[in-house]
């Protein structure tokens, strides 16, 4: 264990450490110990926070709340409020959105981080952008951490090391009270990659792969540590990517060791220690014999880039796969939603969108595989194409690089930082019935609009779609 | 926070897998800053034929006369995965849910209802059906009753157990608020804080 980041526990009862007879312990059970205040006798445990992440769809009420019940946040200069999920992204945008409503979450969230004087990266600020991105970009989220943030693809920043929950409203009161979440102790459970991934798949196949083989709850409730050559050789922005799609395996968090990749990354960050506690760093590793409660492993030579065909990011196959035969009801019912027969050839299948975005692939290193296919290349007719980076920040090394003019020549629009059109709000949307590639996390029914039909993808796979008007893999082009 | 002991009230079948909360309540629902009042985009996507229009789809199980009261939900495994909208607990609360008996819930889910008063208790899917396949014999008749302290559901001719983690339990049955609670602890805070500092000061910002 590493003695520097583990104070010496005390309150009703020690929290226990999953550790073996020879004291080997998996990276979460140093990280849960480290955090551990007190565990009820009913094995519930009260764990410490150190950075809580707000945005302004939830975390406007949240705050409303406190403020009604007359209650002070324990911990000010730990909360981190940001501008993502209902902001306009399209260029020249102030407060207005086309979200109904969507100015009084902006509003109120800027309202109440002023009154309990907690620090706003708002729409304007160099630095706003989605809370997952801004985190990690920021040096908010630092191996040997807890980050919450109520949002539940806050399992993102798990990348970096970190025991990230995504929670609930309620919860996220909680932690704002009293800098403590109280929960039960997550399974352990161990997917180690190895393999060289083929040329053109990516941490989003990767993740893609997982969930079709075990499930869209493969991973339920379980503390998930990615390891292998593979995710070692990952660069930090796809152990993002990988973690991020942790939640649509069931997981209640995701985490990667810190390695040198990690610290070189956090170095340097503006809320990052300086120097960076390189020691206390590397000792967040799983101990060799650690045990686990479940493990699972992939080889990734085998892994494709992929597509989802249904309603559920389980349901899955390599693009130049067909639309397998149902299953079950659920299968059927994806199928008449999503409007394709069994045995389609996807590559066959015509799109009328192309959407790069989310806080899963809207980092530099995800646009710029996107503008490596779009280079002198233009988006089909007849299909929209939007790129929404996942904070401005991005945006601007994005542009310092040309990437927007290739991505623009191509015909894509070039959007403001945001969450964008990931989720539909009442704003955008590319309609009912609209086929859309997407390298956004989620393919649920609606969930881009009402009648909407997404298929997950990897960005390169989402540009080179574009291109061809046709469900496309990066190869294709 | 609502106590939870004994409820009985006609219980409404919706046997699907991986119900997510975006299906619960679509984001466009969520219209105000606050907590109330959702329970008219509770499944909006799923209830209304025209959602804007609010007209009604008569096939959606709430929407069905011997339904349209129900108080509690029969569901498929991994319930409420997706989102972790609490604005999904505050729209079936709203609309009048209490329980929820399910194979699985998805975690974030489960807390929330566990914060805002509603059961979600979990059983066997073949137990989920049998109720399902009684209820909908008479739904307004064949209601179920639930006992949380026993931890059963009980038609008229059988008691069936449901698992529900300790603390939810309690919690539940006391209705206690989960704030004041904790911070009838707030020493050990303070004191787990200053040697977790002490140990790693660059956790400590400002």
């Amino acid at each position: 264990m590493s003695e520097s980041i583990l104070p010496q526990n005390h309150g009703r009862r020690v929290c226990a450490a999953n550790s073996n007879a020879r004291g080997a312990c998996a990276l979460f059970d140093k990280l849960w110990h480290s955090h551990c205040v007190e565990t009820d006798p009913d094995g519930e445990s009260l764990l410490y926070i150190d950075r809580v992440c707000l945005h302004e769809r939830t975390g406007s009420i949240a705050l409303a709340e406190l403020a009604g019940r007359g209650q002070t946040v324990r911990q000010p200069g730990h909360v981190f409020c940001m501008m993502d999920h209902v902001v306009d992204t399209r260029p020249g945008r102030g407060d207005a959105t086309p979200v109904p409503g969507g100015v009084d979450f902006i509003v109120g969230l800027r309202r109440h981080a002023e009154r309990f004087g907690l620090r706003l990266f708002d729409v304007g600020d160099e630095h706003q952008g989605i809370g997952h991105l801004v985190c990690a970009e920021q040096g908010i989220a630092l191996p040997g951490l807890t980050v919450v943030c109520p949002d539940s693809h806050t399992c993102t920043l798990g990348a970096l090391g970190c025991l990230a929950f995504g929670i609930g409203s309620s919860d996220v009161e909680h932690v704002l009270a009293t800098a403590t979440l109280r929960l039960d102790k997550p399974a352990t459970m161990r997917v180690v990659i190895d393999g060289a991934l083929s040329p053109h798949a990516t941490a989003k196949d990767l993740a893609l792969f997982l969930i079709a083989e075990h499930g869209a709850a493969g991973g339920s409730g379980a503390a998930v540590e990615f390891s292998g050559q593979t995710v070692t050789a990952l660069d930090i922005e796809a152990r993002q990517t990988l973690c991020n799609m942790a939640v649509e395996f069931g997981a209640a968090t995701a985490l990667v060791a810190p390695d040198e990749a990690t610290i070189a990354y956090v170095a340097e960050r503006p809320y990052a220690p300086s120097p960076v506690p390189v020691a206390a760093w590397q000792a967040l590793a799983t101990d060799a014999g650690a045990q686990f409660e479940r493990s699972l492993r992939i080889d990734a030579s085998a892994v494709a880039p992929r597509v989802t065909w249904g309603t559920s990011p389980a349901q899955g196959v390599p693009i130049d796969g067909r639309v397998p035969r149902p299953r079950n009801s659920a299968d059927q019912r994806a199928l008449d939603y999503i409007g394709l027969a069994p045995g389609t050839v996807l590559t066959d299948v015509p799109i009328d969108a192309a959407y790069i975005g989310s806080c899963t692939n809207a980092r530099l290193s995800d646009l710029r595989l996107a503008a490596a296919v779009l280079k002198n290349r233009r988006v089909a007719s007849g299909v929209a194409a939007v790129c929404v980076p996942g904070s401005t920040q991005v945006k601007r090394a994005a542009e310092a690089e040309g990437l927007h003019r290739t991505f623009q020549a191509a015909g894509f629009e070039w959007r403001e930082a945001g969450c964008g059109m990931c989720f539909y709000a009442g704003g955008e949307t590319f309609g009912p019935g609209k086929r859309v590639i997407t390298t956004t996390n989620r393919n649920f029914e609606g969930r881009q609009g009402p009648g909407t039909r997404s298929h997950l993808a990897s960005p390169a796979a989402v540009a080179a779609s574009a291109v061809r008007g046709r469900i496309a893999s990066p190869a294709m082009v | 926070m609502q106590a939870f002991t004994r409820h009985r009230g006609v219980a409404a079948p919706l046997l699907r897998d991986n119900v997510d909360t975006d299906a619960i309540i679509p984001s466009r629902e969520m219209r105000r800053v606050s907590k109330r009042g959702l329970g008219v985009g509770l499944f909006a996507n799923w209830r209304y034929a025209n959602v804007s229009a609010r007209l009604p789809n008569p096939e959606f199980v709430l929407n069905q006369p011997a339904y349209d009261a129900a108080t509690i939900l029969l569901g498929g495994a991994n319930f409420g995965c997706g989102s972790s909208r609490e604005h999904a607990v505050w729209a079936l609360a709203d609309f009048g849910i209490r329980a929820i008996f399910a194979p699985s819930f998805a975690v974030i889910f489960r807390k929330n209802c566990i914060a805002n008063g509603l059961l979600p208790g979990t059983m066997p899917m073949a137990d989920v059906t049998a109720l399902a396949r009684w209820v909908e014999e008479a739904p307004q008749r064949n209601q179920l009753t639930v006992d949380l302290a026993a931890a059963t559901v009980t038609t008229t001719s059988t008691r069936i157990p449901f698992a529900i983690r300790p603390p939810d339990r309690t919690r539940l049955l006391r209705g206690l608020d989960p704030i004041a609670h904790t911070l009838t602890g707030a020493a050990r805070i303070t004191a787990f804080e200053k040697q977790w500092w002490r140990s790693c000061p660059w956790a400590k910002l400002g």
